[in-house]
């Protein structure tokens, strides 16, 4: 009867800026199954007072306009946006420590300069490199460091946008 | 904001706010139980005469008795618990309140604000500990925003889908003194529910209802908690149309149910012309109920063949297990007066020769009589329940009768056989299915009708859940009455092990059962007991002449089952009929259906 395909959505919510705002929204998936695939949060308001909390999440559909409604009838919640619906931006930022010397240590730079990955900081044994981009260039670039001397990464998750003059509120 | 700022007055202390707050809510009575935390609120409460404070004698309690009251009234209850374990012992209220959406406002003393996360006496994380059990809750930081969190408490409660709300309040915010200002009258920031329905939906639907050859109108306890009006105008749509109609547990006194229309509850222990007429519906109406599991049985052979438009409040409620061909997010009494306007203004006709044949399919369905049983008379049989209900119904539909029920066979012998006219007459635990929630539902109901007969339909079992409030029944003189289905079984435990574990009764015969006579006795209130067929009538007639609290305790067949029954994972055309009503075995239950609840 209903669809079974999965298909990964990217959420926007705008929040009151509030404490136990996001233990609602964690508790929201959790209490209910949803998966969390990623998430951030921050406050994007001048005065503070509103936080975006972009979410990353898969299913069916009918259990992604579930998501979406269970969202929206939060009280401190402003606006749910499904960015997946239309054209938009996601990035996400790591950093990325490889420690190594020699010829590994020399072919992680290569690498890092062909994927536009900036040095920021570095020792005679190792790298930190800082990278944004899509989520699966992130993951590329990590799967060529691992052999490399990847030795920690630290992620954002992912912010998104819509394209165009469309917003959020 | 609108630009005018309302004159801030500073009153002597926060409690002193909390309750001036609560009277511009409307508040004339809480129900709640003290400790050290909200001893600054019993303070002021004690130094006033306009909120009447009902001393429960178990948090728990304090709840199911704001929601009886909430749901006889239409308000919105009010709770007053101290911290730790005063606010944990309401938390299967406050969840009952939430899956039944009873608009609530739970106030809930906490350690003082310095002391919030170091393991303080009677420090309990309420606010993490309810975020799921309510609709939304708050902990008061500031003097400043005490106030505004109280009204809003009370907007959010009542407003859209209703339930409960609690506010957390630290002791040292409850003893500064706090500004004060009336209730907002700007937009909440962010919380703004949808309650008028969209027009093009409106008429989707009519134009979908007037084609409909086997239409039913499915009405939930949305149409309750839209108000007495929304009951009367599902009546006028309802005789407008000509349309059968059937209610859930949550929406029975929704349509009248001595209306030839009605074709009685449906779900699992629904009637059997309520379940086939959904089952073989082609147009299907929900208005108000949200496709719970007990109403549905098994998803997938759900109402196979009809188109479904489904009238709701809360959004997620659309599309959350049924997948339904008009969603109509709205109140349902907006959607009501809307839905009779466009059927008012639609010209095209309903297609009465179909309809009629409809009728008397339904009619063919409504003569197998699924609700018949047999009550032996010679003196001295054993009472059915079901008679039991009968009688009951017989002794008091003359008068203003409240129902409450605790959870269990007697509950839905109750939803059965007592016939239920008007709206908010009948409370029952329908999500949570929480045993001891009528003796405390009922002297709720009584607080807000005092005039009024009320009556917990309970079970030998669930009775013992909230005993303790038989106190409190005796301390304000509240003359509710409880009337024990007594067969000494955790009935409804004990048909599904008989239906479905091989008739091992583990644990659900009522051992060592008080003597309710005495019990009652020894609460200052009236103890009756019906033992044989005789007894019955005398002691109903005892029960409702005596102006006091009495608990009659009616004998019953003990191995009496609830019928007819879709058991778990079946579906409306695979119902289990009574003894008397059998053709043949019946439907069997699979693996999948053994894990459902
Ligand atoms: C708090 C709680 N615990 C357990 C249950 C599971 N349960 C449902 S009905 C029932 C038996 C109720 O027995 P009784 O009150 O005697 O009613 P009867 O079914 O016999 O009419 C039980 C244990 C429940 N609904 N609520
Ligand atoms: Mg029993």
């Amino acid at each position: 009867m209903s669809d079974t395909t999965l298909r990964s959505a990217t959420i926007s919510v705008l929040v009151e800026n509030e404490s136990g705002v996001l233990a609602r929204v964690i508790g929201l998936f959790s209490g209910r199954g949803y998966n969390i695939d990623n998430l951030t949060v921050a406050p994007v308001e001048r005065d503070g007072s509103k936080s975006r909390i972009t979410l990353v999440t898969s299913g069916t559909t009918m259990v992604i306009e579930q998501i979406k409604a269970q969202l929206d009838r939060l009280v401190p919640v402003y606006k749910v946006l499904d960015l997946s619906e239309g054209p938009h931006l996601a990035r996400e930022l790591a950093l990325i420590k490889v420690i190594g010397t020699g010829e590994k240590r020399a072919e992680a730079l290569r690498l890092a300069d062909a994927f536009r990955a900036r040095v920021i900081d570095a020792t005679t044994e190792s790298f930190t490199f800082e990278l944004t981009g899509v989520t699966d260039k992130l993951d590329a670039f990590l799967d060529l460091m691992r052999p490399l001397g990847l030795a920690e990464v630290s992620r954002t998750g992912v912010a998104a946008i819509a394209r165009g003059v469309k917003t959020i509120s | 904001m609108d630009g005018t700022i309302a004159p801030i007055e500073l009153v002597n202390s926060g409690a002193e706010a909390v309750l001036r707050a609560l009277k511009a809510q409307g508040v004339d009575v809480i129900f709640g139980y003290p400790g050290g935390a909200v001893l600054p609120i019993y303070d002021a409460l004690f130094q006033q005469n306009e909120i009447r404070h009902i001393l429960v004698r178990h948090e728990q309690a304090a709840v199911h008795a704001a929601e009886g009251y909430a749901r006889s009234t239409g308000k919105v209850g009010v709770v007053l618990v101290t911290s730790g374990p005063g606010a944990t012992n309401a938390v299967t209220g406050l969840v009952d309140a939430l899956m039944d959406s009873i608009p609530l406002v739970c106030l809930c003393g906490q350690v003082p604000t310095h002391l919030i996360g170091n393991d303080a006496f009677q420090e309990a994380d309420t606010t993490g500990i309810t975020r799921p059990a309510t609709k939304h809750n708050y902990l008061v930081k500031k003097s400043e925003d005490l106030v505004r969190i109280v009204h809003e408490a009370f907007l959010v409660a009542r407003t859209g889908r209703p339930g409960p709300v609690l506010v957390d309040l630290p002791k040292d915010i409850l003893i500064t003194p706090a500004p004060y200002c009336e209730p907002a009258s700007t937009p909440h920031r962010s919380y703004h529910p949808r309650t008028e329905p969209d027009p093009r939906r409106i008429e989707e639907a009519v134009a979908m209802l007037k084609c409909a050859e086997r239409p039913i109108i499915y009405a939930g306890g949305g149409v309750i908690n839209a108000g007495p009006e929304a009951a009367r105008l599902l009546a006028e749509f309802t005789r407008l149309t000509g349309f059968p109609i059937t209610n859930t547990l949550m929406g029975l006194g929704a349509f009248p149910a001595s209306d030839p229309l009605f074709v009685g509850m449906l779900g699992m222990h629904g009637t059997y012309e309520a379940n086939l007429a959904m089952h073989g519906c082609d147009v299907m109406l929900n208005i108000g109920a949200r496709f719970d599991d007990r109403v549905t049985g098994r998803l997938n052979a759900f109402s196979p063949g009809s188109k479904k438009i489904h009238a709701d409040i809360d959004p997620s409620n659309m599309n959350k297990t049924v997948t339904v061909d008009v969603a109509i997010v709205g109140d349902a009494l907006a959607t009501l007066k809307a839905l009779i306007t466009a059927w008012k203004k639609d010209a095209t006709p309903s297609n009465r020769p179909a309809l009629a044949r409809w009728w008397e399919q339904i009619n063919v369905w409504r003569a197998k009589d699924s609700l018949r049983y047999t009550q032996p008379r010679e003196p001295g049989s054993v009472i059915k329940p079901q008679y039991a209900i009968e009688q009951l119904y017989k002794a008091t539909c003359g008068r203003e009768t409240y129902i409450t029920t605790e959870v269990g066979q007697h509950q839905m012998w109750a939803a059965q056989y007592f016939k239920f006219e008007k709206p908010n007459h009948w409370m029952t635990s329908g999500g949570l299915g929480t045993m001891g929630y009528g003796l405390p539902a009922a002297m709720g109901v009584q607080v807000a009708h005092p005039n009024a007969l009320v009556i917990d339909i309970a079970g030998e079992a669930s009775i013992l859940m909230n005993i303790q409030e038989m106190g409190t029944l005796a301390q304000y003189r509240l003359p509710a009455k409880i009337f024990i289905l007594n067969n000494q079984y955790m009935g409804m435990v004990r048909q599904w092990q008989e239906l479905l574990h091989g008739s091992r009764y583990s644990s659900s015969y009522s051992e060592a059962l008080p003597d309710f006579v005495k019990l009652a006795e020894s609460f200052h209130a009236i103890g009756l007991r019906a033992e044989k067929v005789e007894d019955l009538d005398r002691v109903i007639a005892e029960m409702i002449a005596v102006d006091k609290p009495v608990i009659a305790d009616i004998w019953v067949d003990q191995k009496e089952n609830v019928f007819p029954m879709i058991p778990s994972g079946a579906a409306h055309n695979e119902m289990l009929l009574g003894p008397g009503n059998r053709d043949g075995s019946g439907p069997t239950v699979t693996n999948e259906g053994m894990a459902l609840v």
